[in-house]
This record gives structure tokens, C-alpha cells and sequence, in this order.
């Protein structure tokens, strides 16, 4: 496990963002991280601006947010995210110059497949993002699969290699589900790598269970603190519940009874 | 260094109970946890005497300057803590309080005499006020209860024991009375507020999968110095205080208010080095406000 897990520096840093603009739908953030470790893709860390995180309507945002890093090297750190609430609005608001508190990697990343077998990635909305790193670790070997619901947030996949595309109202690719792409792909000796919205993430778990291929799912929860300390991120697996924080975020497919 | 109970610390800065897991942390940052260890001494999450998994998802909700978690008290059970937990806590560089809670008085003497008998362990705390467990909120409510449970344990070890009062009770400086009047020899408060949020989806459903859960953060930081206030015009013993405390001037005030240690919670989630941070804006070394007197509202 420890591979799959890169440690983090103790407490926050504060980076300063050194890039942000739109790719279609989303906002890529990037921050300079001199000082930070490498982190294992599928890892995550915990974000707040540094100015006003606070002091929003409401009062909010407060906590910080989780989210996976898209690509990290030379010292800097991306990331993508979708203004869907108080924190990722502030976040997309930051501007080259800004201050970013960060803390990570966290959790535990994406495990290699077995030897000689293929990996097929396959992502779903903002959670296409963890599986960019990952397809740059696998150098090229992976086949790639991501769904949108359009092609303006399919822009999003001009971050990646050499994706094949389904959107949901037919504007850019396969016009369907990321999963009849998968269906196509599951044979034996592949593992499959997933991150997307709950409904795509059971769909790919099923379909992976009924075809015997294994699965690594990367799930999402709301975290108050992305190490283990609040107890607030826990999903139920067939062994109870766990931390995902701690045990993910990507668990094995065949632990989970069901993505909800 | 700071005197509490008869043990030594290096400074007036702890956690609170269930705030901070240091065997996860140690998981997630290495060795620095230990050798930048963030509190003068290290509460544990609460021990019930079965292990329990925890209320259902989802638990936590961003409410105004804070938050309402349910976590449901998700523990490996007393003999779990003592065979996995108990043994990589001893190794914290700091004096470990365990914090136990029963719901019958037999259940709570007996993870008092299990822990009494263990030298990892340097204090107890009982907690009588966790409002995510249904009977949770009765003992710690009602000076009688808290005083029967003290008298219970009282003779069954000669540890500091550490009374954790609630917030949710009409006379909180009863409670903390009744509960020094029986034996208690420190009392810590506030434990988190009852508090709801509803569903999103607009019909009516609580969020929270235990329905209501507990108020922290800085939303509730006037609440607790002004029952820390009340506690300390009541009590002679020690008080733990916390309650919203985001940095050195916080901790400062609850110490005013007749604390003699602060404990950070909720603060530790947005930085796990708050507690170290805050113990350093106390000392002085980094001022968290200008030194003059400012107007409040202007």
C-alpha cells in the first residue's frame, strides 16, 4: 500500500496560484509547490483560498475542499474543478498571484494492474480528472473512455492523450453513456479505473462484477478534513464503514456492495 | 509549563475528544506527527465498551462560521482500543486522557477500572454529553444523573478524572457543581450544541443521517466562554475550555474566563498544526491581533 501513498508535509502551505482559466465548463487552478512531494495519482488534497474562506454569504465557505490533482510536476500543482457551491466558486474566483492553503497528497492512490494486463480508464464529468495523472503514469498503455454531458464540457478532454468521447446529448462522440464504450473494452486482463458522478460509478462497478474484470473506483464525499480526524467521510463497504479519506480515495470495486 | 491534575504539560493547548485521530494522522503525515506532536496532551476519541460503527452518511454539514457533524462515537469497543489503539497511543510524546462513555452506569465502570489499572494512561474523561447518541444527552443534562455516575466511578481509580459537560442543559454551573461535589477533579465544556440542517431537496428530511448532530466551530465560540464563565463562578476544580477556538486570542479568552487549558477541535480539520499554531500565538511568539483595544461593532 505504501506505493500508494505518498505522505504529506504536516499542515498547510500556503502556494501561490500560478495559472487559472476556463477549459470548457471547468476552471483548471494551478499553484506553485516547490516544497511539496510528488503525489501518487488518484491522490487528493484539501484547498481553501487564502483570502476570504469565511467570510462569504452565509459565512461560508468555511471547511476546505477536497479534490484530486490533475497532473503535478516541476513544482506545480493543477487542479480542475466546477463552480458547484460556496467553495469551488471561491476557488474559481482565485487569480495568478492568489494565495492557496493546501494540504496533501492525502489518501491513497490508484494500484498498477497485474502484469501484462491493459488498463482502461474511464471518467465521468469533473471526475474525469483523477485519471489524467494516471494516464501519464501508465505512459501511453491505457485506453482511455470519458463522458460528458456535452461538448462544452467535453473540452475537458483535450487534457488527456487520446480519450474516446460519449456525451449525453450527442454533441461530441459516442452519443450515450461512458459505459457502452466500457462494455466494449471489459475482456479478460483488464483493470478497470474509475471516477465520475455515483450513478456512472455503480453502473461501471455492475458491469465490471458481471464481466469478472476488477475495478479501482475513485469516490467522492464530503470531507471536513481530508485526514482522518472528523469521521465525516465515511462509505460503506462489505466490511462496514471506512474513512475514504484514509482507505481511498479509490477503493477496490469488489469492497463495495454498491456506489450510492 | 502549565500545571493540570498533577501532570506536567508544556503548554495550555490539547485537543478535543474526537477532533483528532493521531493513528491516522500518523498514517497521512509520518513521523512528523510525533516529532511536531500539535498538543500538550492527547485526547482520544471516545470509548464505548462495544465496538460501534458510527451513524449513516452523510455526517457533516457546512452550516454558518462551522459545522453540525454526526459521526455516531464509530469506535473498535473497549477491548479493540486496548489490543490495537491503546499500545500506538502510548507512544505520543504527550500524557494520553482516554475519553469513555457508557449508556448504563455498569458499562462506564467498567471502562474506568479497565483504564484505571493501565499506565499508558495519564486521565479520564467521561464523557456525559455526546448529543448524536439517543440516550447521550441524559446524564449530562441533569445534575443528579452526573453526580450518580461521578459517585459511581469515583472509587474505582485514583486518575485525574475529567468531567465533559454539555452545552444542551438549562444550568450548566449545576451540572458542574454536582459533578466536582462528587468527586470530579476537572471539568472540560463545551461539547457541540444540538443542531439540524434539512435536505436540500426541499421536503423536509433532515440531511444528517443521525437527523440532528452537534454545533462546533465558530458559531458557537460566544456560547462557551460565556458557560466557561458560568462554570468557573461554580467550580474550584480545573476547567478544560473550548469552543470555537481558531487562535491565540480564542484561547486567551477562555483562559480569562477561568480555563486553565484550551482544547481545539473543529479548527484542527482546516489545519491539522492549529493546535500547535494557536499554543504559539498564546505564548506570544506570534500575535494574533493588534494590541489595541478595538470597538466591535463600527
Amino acid at each position: 500500500m505504501s506505493d500508494r501513498r505518498t505522505l504529506a508535509p504536516f499542515g498547510r502551505r500556503a502556494l501561490e496560484v500560478v495559472e487559472a482559466r476556463d477549459v470548457g465548463a471547468y476552471r483548471l487552478l494551478a499553484a506553485a509547490d516547490p516544497e511539496g512531494p510528488a503525489p501518487r495519482p488518484g491522490q487528493f488534497y484539501m484547498l481553501a483560498a487564502s483570502e476570504r474562506w469565511g467570510g462569504g454569504e452565509d459565512e461560508r465557505p468555511w471547511l476546505p475542499r477536497a479534490f484530486s490533482f490533475l497532473r503535478a510536476g516541476d513544482g506545480v500543482l493543477e487542479f480542475v474543478l466546477e463552480d458547484v457551491g460556496p467553495g469551488t466558486a471561491r476557488l474559481a474566483e482565485l487569480a495568478p498571484g492568489d494565495g492557496l492553503e493546501v494540504l496533501g497528497p492525502l489518501g491513497v492512490g490508484f494500484a498498477a494492474p497485474a502484469r501484462g494486463g491493459r488498463a482502461v480508464l474511464c471518467g465521468g464529468g469533473i471526475g474525469v480528472v483523477p485519471l489524467a495523472g494516471w494516464e501519464d503514469w501508465l505512459d501511453g498503455t491505457a485506453t482511455t473512455l470519458l463522458g460528458f454531458r456535452d461538448a462544452h464540457h467535453a473540452q475537458a478532454a483535450a487534457l488527456f492523450a487520446a480519450p474516446l468521447l460519449a456525451t449525453d446529448d450527442g454533441s461530441a462522440g459516442h452519443h450515450g453513456l461512458v459505459t457502452d464504450l466500457l462494455a466494449r473494452e471489459l475482456e479478460p486482463g483488464v483493470t478497470v479505473y474509475a471516477c465520475g458522478p455515483p450513478p456512472m460509478l455503480e453502473a461501471v462497478r455492475a458491469l465490471c462484477a458481471s464481466r469478472d474484470v476488477p475495478a479501482q473506483l475513485a469516490l467522492e464525499t464530503g470531507m471536513a478534513c481530508g485526514y482522518g480526524a472528523c469521521f465525516g467521510c465515511a462509505v460503506a463497504t462489505r466490511e462496514g464503514y471506512v474513512r475514504l479519506c484514509l482507505e481511498g480515495p479509490v477503493l477496490e470495486a469488489a469492497a463495495l456492495e454498491a456506489v450510492t | 509549563m502549565t500545571e493540570f491534575c498533577g501532570l506536567e504539560l508544556a503548554h495550555p493547548v490539547i485537543n478535543g475528544s474526537g477532533t483528532f485521530d493521531a493513528i491516522a494522522a500518523r498514517r497521512v503525515f509520518g513521523d512528523a506527527l510525533v516529532e511536531r506532536f500539535p498538543f500538550a496532551a492527547f485526547v482520544s476519541k471516545t470509548v464505548t465498551a462495544a465496538p460501534r460503527a458510527g451513524n449513516p452518511p452523510p455526517r457533516l454539514w457546512e452550516t454558518a462560521a462551522g459545522l453540525i457533524n454526526s459521526i455516531g462515537l464509530p469506535n473498535r469497543g473497549l477491548e479493540g482500543y486496548l489490543a490495537h489503539d491503546l499500545p500506538e497511543l502510548a507512544r505520543l510524546p504527550v500524557p494520553l486522557i482516554v475519553n469513555v462513555m457508557g449508556f448504563r452506569s455498569e458499562e462506564v465502570a467498567a471502562l474506568v477500572d479497565a483504564f484505571a489499572r493501565r499506565a499508558e494512561v495519564a486521565a479520564l474523561e467521561l464523557n456525559v454529553s455526546c448529543p448524536n447518541v439517543e440516550t447521550g444527552l441524559i446524564m449530562g443534562a441533569d445534575p443528579a444523573e452526573t453526580a450518580r455516575m461521578v459517585e459511581r466511578v469515583r472509587p474505582l481509580t485514583a486518575k485525574p478524572l475529567i468531567v465533559k459537560l454539555t452545552p444542551n442543559t438549562t444550568d450548566v454551573g449545576a451540572v458542574a457543581a454536582a459533578a466536582q461535589d462528587a468527586g470530579a477533579d476537572a471539568v472540560s465544556l463545551i461539547n457541540t450544541l444540538r443542531g439540524m440542517a434539512l435536505h436540500p431537496r426541499g421536503d423536509g428530511s433532515a440531511w444528517l443521517g443521525g437527523r440532528t448532530g452537534g454545533v462546533s466551530g465558530p458559531a458557537v465560540r460566544a456560547i462557551a466562554l460565556a458557560q466557561v464563565a458560568e462554570v468557573a463562578a461554580r467550580v474550584r476544580v480545573p476547567i478544560v475550555g473550548m469552543g470555537g477556538v481558531q487562535n491565540g486570542d480564542h484561547a486567551r479568552d477562555l483562559l480569562r474566563a477561568g480555563a486553565t487549558l484550551v482544547a481545539v477541535g473543529t479548527e484542527s480539520f482546516r489545519d491539522p498544526l492549529a493546535g500547535a499554531r494557536i499554543a504559539a500565538q498564546l505564548a506570544g511568539e506570534t500575535p494574533a491581533r493588534s494590541q489595541e483595544i478595538p470597538a466591535n461593532i463600527r
